[in-house]
């Protein structure tokens, strides 16, 4: 996934290797073996393969699904990566009418589910859809046509692109004014400062977001089957449900968790050699340019575009369903749910952070080693669809259940019903499993541009590791950990598939309430649901834009930008190390 | 890894067995559903409330998740009922030992023997038929006869399907299969395959197409054409009874059994046999516009006037048991 240091272990003073096991290796490893446990479930799966099935997915569709899985992932992460990082750029660099507005509001297709999303779009521009219509009507012409593949990568990229938006826009702004300024200084254009200097900086996030982006890819199954594109994910609900065959189709997804690794191992690569170190001397936020006149307006059109596909499109369709049949409506107790929605997200979002926190820092800690394998292996989870993973967390669960506690209670002569299996505490569970990945790419991401030197200095004026972890790399951590926990509070409170098969009886989620009309086709009755959670995810999308703009606020002095390659591998931007 | 310190794990056992919920406690005068059907029961449960004083909890979820999570809590489970639609499902959990058999009368007369469980562990409740649909302006209903006719080269490019994937699709083919042996089967869905039918999942959306003009014929479950005429009554697409000359209209059920562990199990067959008697069939049909399983209740209206249709009374467990095959045969013809 990434480098295994930021600092070239000749740098290292001999006494900062912690020679026995740290506390953190330790709590790495524990963590990480309970957050395992979920994928090694789905991983042995393959001790009793079901031949049969794979023998007839071979013969008649097997080539196809990957063909069209690999196909898909490839589409999503170049549309994510450009449009992502571009939409980034322009609202860090630049000044455009309504800048501001946007800088925010671009994050909002992420509060939308996919397949909401997804399903808008097919009601907008299908054949029997307003658009088509009137163009068939007025005009004469028909459409043709929209291959179903083409459909779900357009759907895709415009729900996924914000991962790579978060996390770009968050390099963009931390490497602060002087690393542009200088490269303008050495007589770069704005545009080519970007792709010689910013770009390659921020290559960590923007790697990370898009490897983020064709993981949920790889385990959407709502969006797929709204257009009827047949992937892998699509292809394990089919053996599970249409052959009721469970195992087989648990062992079809340890495919996508090959291909998880390969992305991961193409992460890894695409990082490259390269360390990204980046000096964290407050400097000025970057100065923008200003757009003026038809430019200005030209990107402010763009970014009203996107979001208008991406997000008004899809939250005025469902509001115009709602209408047409009788109004908006909610049901009794949505305040319960509301709550229940949010205190589940922010619970899983502070959790998801923590454990990560913990994950990245040990591996800081203790280079390569065990710790680097297990939290690739644990992200990993995050490829998986989110029923898949949810039943590989109940089954050891309910083991638990039923062979300690139960016996326990047996023992002592009062018996007992569930502990685990259908708490919150499983339900917890599965989502930090599922959301780890998005947890610890954001954190990683940050965490690679602080220098190892910051360390050594904290150590040498005798600071333990929890008071360096504390004063000098949280402080520099915090837009990455704000990102973190945004990301994974609006996933949360999207998230329906695990949800659905671990909740606590009588526990209702917003996106449970949407998914009870959707699946009977009542899209008019999901809008309520539907917008609360958009309407709920603006609170924390906005809270973590006003706390990093503060921390990107006016700086003092210089900052410089280093980039340091292996020896006799220069980088294009060489030139500018060290420019005092 | 260190094995956990004995006293430690000791302690947290004690304070699980302190704070954990006892067995057995569950308040009398309730009955716990798990449900994978979401719509149109509401009115039933709470009749069944007032009459009997018995509370209905509903959980709901997706047929394949709550079977796993009932599998999971085994003897454990807090389901007293499990509801679900098609009968493949209700086959495959009977099939998985998590369904319960239930001797009353009371079902046995209420159910038809074709649409409940051989061996009384399901029964259906309400009655789905899924058939085709046509452009009233478009197709003349002397030209439509057949599920398998459908495969006939006139219907090329005009033909909407859901995907094949879709159960109510699955269990369609089960039951062909079952009527007609694989081969022959295999050869229909050829046909509709080489017909090139725009696949679109939803069958609300197949109904708007052959209004839209995308297609002129589609296979639908029929509640979601009655919802579309509730709405508008001049909506221009018609029904048609398939294989009315042949072997009946392929119908499916939504459907529910007493599990296997079921604490609260007189409720449970209480509830089952509430569900089934003609006040609350008659419930169902008004709300959802399915077809009561029970012959007593009448259909609704605006669905009793699409006349009356001889349904294929071949047992539909047969859609669960011949499923498997339904989907691999679905693979080979490359109808996806």
């Amino acid at each position: 996934m990434s480098q295994p240091a930021t600092v070239r272990p000749d740098e290292r003073p001999a006494v900062w290797m912690p020679s026995p096991p740290s506390v953190w290796s330790v709590a790495a490893t524990v963590i990480a073996a309970l957050l395992a446990v979920p994928i090694l479930a789905v991983i042995f799966s393959l001790a009793h393969p079901a031949a049969d099935v794979w023998q007839h997915l071979w013969r008649t569709q097997l080539a196809g699904l990957i063909i069209n899985t690999l196909g898909l992932v490839a589409a999503v992460g170049a549309g994510t990566l450009v449009l992502g990082t571009t939409l980034a750029w322009l609202v860090v660099a630049y000044d455009f009418p309504g800048r501001r507005v946007f800088e925010a509001a671009l994050i909002l297709p992420l509060a939308i589910p996919a397949y909401v999303i997804g399903f808008a779009f097919l009601g907008t521009f299908e054949f029997a859809g307003p658009l088509a219509t009137w163009i068939r009507t007025t005009i004469g012409w028909r459409l043709p046509d929209v291959p179903s593949g083409v459909g779900v990568a357009v759907v895709m990229t415009l729900v996924f692109y914000p991962y790579v938006y978060l996390l770009a826009r968050a390099a963009f702004h931390e490497q602060g004014a002087a690393t542009l300024e200088t490269a303008r200084s050495l007589g770069r254009s704005r545009r080519r400062a970007f792709f010689e200097v910013a770009l390659p900086m921020a290559r960590p996030s923007i790697v990370a977001g898009t490897s983020l982006a064709m993981m949920e890819a790889l385990a959407d199954f709502g969006t797929v089957s709204t257009f009827g594109y047949r992937t892998l994910a699509e292809g394990v609900y089919r053996v599970w449900y249409g052959m009721f065959d469970r195992v087989a189709a648990t062992q079809l997804a340890t495919l996508l968790l090959f291909f998880a690794l390969g992305l991961l191992l193409l992460e890894r690569s695409l990082r490259g050699r390269a360390r990204f170190v980046q000096s964290q001397r407050r400097g000025p936020g970057v100065t923008r340019a200003r757009l003026s006149g038809a430019r200005g307006l030209a990107v402010a059109a763009g970014c009203a575009g996107v979001l208008g596909l991406a997000f008004v499109l899809p939250a005025a369709q469902l509001t115009t369903w709602a209408l047409a049949d009788g109004g908006l409506r909610v049901r009794t107790g949505f305040i319960a749910t509301l709550r229940n929605t949010l205190v589940l997200a922010g619970t899983a979002a502070l959790a998801t952070a923590v454990l990560a926190l913990v994950l990245a820092y040990a591996r800081r800690l203790a280079p390569g080693g065990a710790a680097r394998f297990v939290t690739q292996f644990v992200s990993m989870g995050y490829a998986l669809p989110g029923s898949v993973i949810a039943v590989g967390i109940l089954v050891p669960m309910a083991w638990i259940d039923h062979e300690i506690i139960g016996r326990l209670g047996a023992l002592v002569g009062r018996p007992l019903d569930l502990v685990l299996t259908g708490s919150v505490v499983g339900l917890l569970f599965a989502y930090v499993v599922r959301f780890l990945a998005v947890s610890f790419q954001s954190l990683e991401a940050s965490l690679v541009k602080i220098p190892g030197s910051l360390d050594d200095a904290a150590r040498s004026l005798g600071a333990k590791i929890g008071t360096t972890l504390r004063r000098v790399h949280l402080p520099l951590l915090r837009s990455g950990l704000l990102t973190a926990l945004v990301i994974v509070f609006v996933e949360t409170m999207k998230e329906m598939p695990a949800t659905l098969l671990l909740r606590p009886f009588g526990v209702t989620t917003l996106p449970i309430e949407v998914w009870e009309r959707t699946s009977e086709s009542l899209w008019s009755d999901a809008a309520a649901p539907a917008l609360a959670i958009v309407a709920a995810g603006l609170i924390p999308v906005f809270l973590a834009i006003r706390l990093t703009d503060r921390s990107w606020g006016p700086r003092h002095g210089p900052q410089t930008p280093t980039r340091s390659d292996r020896p006799g591998k220069p980088g294009p931007l060489l030139d500018y190390r060290r420019p005092e | 890894m260190r094995p956990l310190p004995t006293l430690p794990a000791i302690a947290a056992a004690m304070l699980l067995v302190v704070v954990g919920p006892a067995a057995g406690q569950a308040p009398a005068g309730e009955v716990v559903v798990y449900s994978a059907r979401h719509y149109g029961q509401e009115a039933a449960f709470e009749a069944f409330t007032k009459k009997t004083g018995i509370r209905v909890n509903i959980f709901n979820g997706n047929t394949g998740e709550l079977f796993e999570r009932l599998k999971a809590e085994g003897d454990k489970t807090p389901a007293d009922v499990l509801l679900t639609v098609d009968a493949g499902n209700l086959w495959n959990a009977a099939r998985a030992g998590l369904l319960s058999r239930v001797d009353s009368p009371e079902l046995q007369a209420n159910v038809p023997a074709s649409l409940r469980d051989p061996e009384s562990r399901w029964f259906g409740l309400t009655v789905r038929a899924r058939t085709i649909v046509y452009a009233k302006d478009r197709v003349k209903p002397t030209e439509l006869s057949t599920y398998e006719a459908l495969g006939d080269p006139k219907w090329k490019g005009r033909l909407c399907l859901r995907t094949s994937g879709y159960i109510y699709n699955q269990s369609l083919l089960a039951t062909l299969i079952r009527r007609h042996g694989e081969p022959r089967v295999e050869e229909v869905v050829r046909g509709w395959v080489a017909n090139q039918p725009t696949l679109i999942n939803s069958d609300t959306k197949i109904i708007e197409a052959v209004a839209a003009g995308q297609c002129d014929v589609g296979l639908v479950n029929h509640y979601y054409l009655a919802r579309l005429v509730a709405k508008t009554p001049a909506y221009p697409v018609a029904i048609h009874w398939a294989n009315q000359q042949t072997t009946g209209t392929h119908v499916n059920v939504s459907g529910a059994g007493v599990t296997a562990h079921a604490k609260h199990r007189a409720n449970a067959i209480k509830f089952l046999e509430y569900l089934s008697s003609p006040e609350a069939q008659q419930l169902f049909a008004d709300v959802s516009f399915e077809y009561p399983a029970n012959p007593q209740a009448s259909v609704n209206p605006l669905v009793a006037k699409w006349g009356k249709y001889k349904a294929d009374d071949i047992n539909v467990a047969a859609a669960g048991e011949l499923q498997a095959a339904a989907t691999r045969l679905a693979d080979r013809v490359g109808y996806r």
